[in-house]
């Protein structure tokens, strides 16, 4: 089959992504400004053989996700910051049972109901630290509706490969833009499924990890028969309150991804060999940066960006590297400060220049360039 | 051209997002241009003033939203006071003449073309929900960013049960477009 071209916009080509990556579950309830992924599920669903249901609430919603992916279906939700809020407990289920799924956020005005159409990046701290306890989860950053594709297939293949949740994380603009986007065949896809449990049942420890600290997972309704719980549990999953259990388990489902962190973040370097005031950004925000950059360029100012296209785990040891190679950083989001407290503190004694705006417009191309230019003065 | 910006406001339900995202599949699809189409509006689904932007240009484009429109095409009072800021020196002014007024100071050099959009789709082409075709006709023949051809070819793929009233709408758009500008 030929490429497919469609000129439209992120929240679609991020349900393209997700069908075909292979995803065969989505669970949602509808929330500006995701609802376009789930009415695009809902008319696609069907046509691939997958299963689309509307819930009462994102709780049900997340938890039907994860019951999902246990049948062995490639299984999503997709929502917003609100929704997000409500999923958080269950998103921590997922991670201590090694659940694969990922979870679209667009996200919009905050705190709470805030701004429903207006865009915001005031939700990235939200999915590594609003579950309780100790964990790592993976989150991605497109800035465009070509990436919300890619990155979207993206999130499935690191999801299945590490067994964790991943999180799309994307702005509303980035969400409700439409730009020309290419589906690649499926069979130009490099596509990862879930390694799965072999062996004699008998001898079968669904808990137990191989050299890469990811369990081999047993799917429901298959010969393996298994507990998961959301308890600290041993390599056959039964509950445990022993110490040593503890400290290796949560060691294992922290390590899983810290240890492959160069393996999972994906960055972008713009005109960074000679800079030296460096732009971080991520999602709209990046591409009013990629604009001022060019701007400070033409006025013979040395300036250049990391973008970054993960932010959980977070690139600290690309951001020490950056510290190392310029004078200044700029941390340009659209919030009141997030992956700024992240950057100061793998960038030190580096000076960090936050430019902080959480509001529906991003930082507009002259504001980010003025602030170069400030800085250069220095 | 490195980036053109046209901007289209009006009250919810007038097509003002419908208009660009046609543009955009036009400019996109069968011109083989880099396009971006944004849009604003409130949580309301119907009135409030709406927004739809376009962003075009022959190469990638990086800030996707409109910063200072060459074109604006106001469809509502609301929407001209609240979207005529910014408007570029000698950039192009579209209005529906039976619904908005020139208010206040324009930048200097603006070409002004007053198009009576919605009243061409009632009463020429018998429907109201024709006025943003018929405004895409006038922006086809007053700024010649898009092709008749192309916009004719993406109508017909888009809407194939309405397809001779939306051309009709084109036609006379393009007409009322073509008049304006030969009265400037």
């Amino acid at each position: 089959m030929p490429d497919r071209i469609m000129f439209t916009m992120g929240d679609i080509a991020s349900a393209e992504g997700a069908l075909s990556a292979g995803c065969r579950y989505f669970g949602g309830y509808p929330i500006t400004p995701a609802t376009e992924i789930a009415e695009w599920m809902a008319l696609r669903m069907p046509e691939v053989g997958g299963s689309f249901v509307q819930y009462e609430d994102e709780i049900a919603s997340i938890t039907s996700v994860i019951g999902a992916s246990w049948t062995g279906a490639k299984s999503m939700t997709a929502t917003s910051g609100p929704g997000v809020s409500l999923m958080l407990e269950a998103i921590g289920l997922a991670v201590m049972t090694e659940t694969p799924l990922v979870l679209v956020n667009i996200m919009r005005g905050g705190p709470s109901t805030g701004q429903p159409t207006r865009g915001q990046q005031g939700d990235v701290m939200q999915p590594k630290w609003g579950s309780h306890g100790d964990y790592q989860i993976i989150a991605l950053t497109p800035a465009s509706v070509q990436e919300m594709f890619d990155q979207t297939v993206q999130a499935f293949n690191l999801s299945e490969r590490y067994r964790v949740p991943v999180f799309v994380l994307a702005d509303e603009t980035v969400g409700h833009m439409r730009e020309r986007l290419v589906i690649p065949d499926e069979k130009d896809l490099k596509l990862e499924y879930r390694k799965l449990a072999t062996g004699d049942p008998a001898d079968f420890l669904p808990f137990k990890p191989d050299d890469d600290l990811v369990p081999p997972m047993a799917l429901l309704g298959s010969k393996y028969q298994f507990y998961a719980t959301g308890l600290t549990h041993d390599y056959r999953g039964y509950p445990t309150d022993k110490e040593d259990v503890q400290l290796e388990l949560v060691a294992r489902l922290n390590n899983k991804i810290l240890h492959n962190a160069d393996k999972i973040i994906d960055l972008e370097r713009f005109m960074l060999d000679d800079a030296e005031i460096a732009v971080v950004a991520y999602g709209t925000p990046s591409r009013s940066a990629r604009k001022a950059i060019k701007g400070a360029r033409e006025a013979g100012i040395k300036a250049g960006m990391l973008r970054l296209k993960t932010v959980w785990p977070f690139p600290e040891d690309a951001i020490a590297d950056l510290a190392s190679e310029v004078k200044h950083i700029i941390v340009a989001e659209q919030n009141f400060g997030q992956v700024y407290y992240m950057v100061k503190a793998s960038a030190a004694p580096t000076p960090i220049h936050l430019m902080a705006k959480p509001a529906g417009m991003p930082q507009l191309p002259h504001e980010i360039l003025d602030k170069i230019r400030e800085i250069d003065s220095l | 051209m490195s980036r053109y910006e046209i901007r289209i406001g009006g009250f919810g339900g007038q097509g003002v997002v419908t208009m660009a995202v046609v543009l955009g599949e036009t400019l996109s699809l069968i011109e083989k241009k880099f396009v971006v189409q944004t849009q604003s509006y409130g949580p309301e689904a119907r009135g409030g003033a709406s927004k739809s932007e376009i962003v075009v240009g022959d190469v990638e484009i990086d800030y996707p939203k409109v910063m200072a429109p060459d074109v604006f095409i106001a469809l509502s009072r609301a929407a001209y006071l609240a979207y005529i800021t910014g408007l570029k020196e000698n950039g192009i002014l579209i209005i529906d003449e039976d619904l908005v007024e020139i208010e206040g100071d324009l930048p200097d050099g603006v070409n002004v073309y007053k198009i009576p959009a919605t009243r061409i789709a009632e009463q020429e082409v018998g429907n109201k929900q024709a006025t943003n075709v018929v405004m895409l006709g006038v922006l086809c023949a007053i700024t010649k960013i898009v092709t008749n051809e192309g916009l004719r070819q993406r109508i017909e793929e888009r809407w194939p049960r309405f397809k001779e009233s939306n051309l009709k709408a084109l036609e006379l758009g393009l007409k009322a477009g073509e008049a304006a500008l030969a009265s400037q």
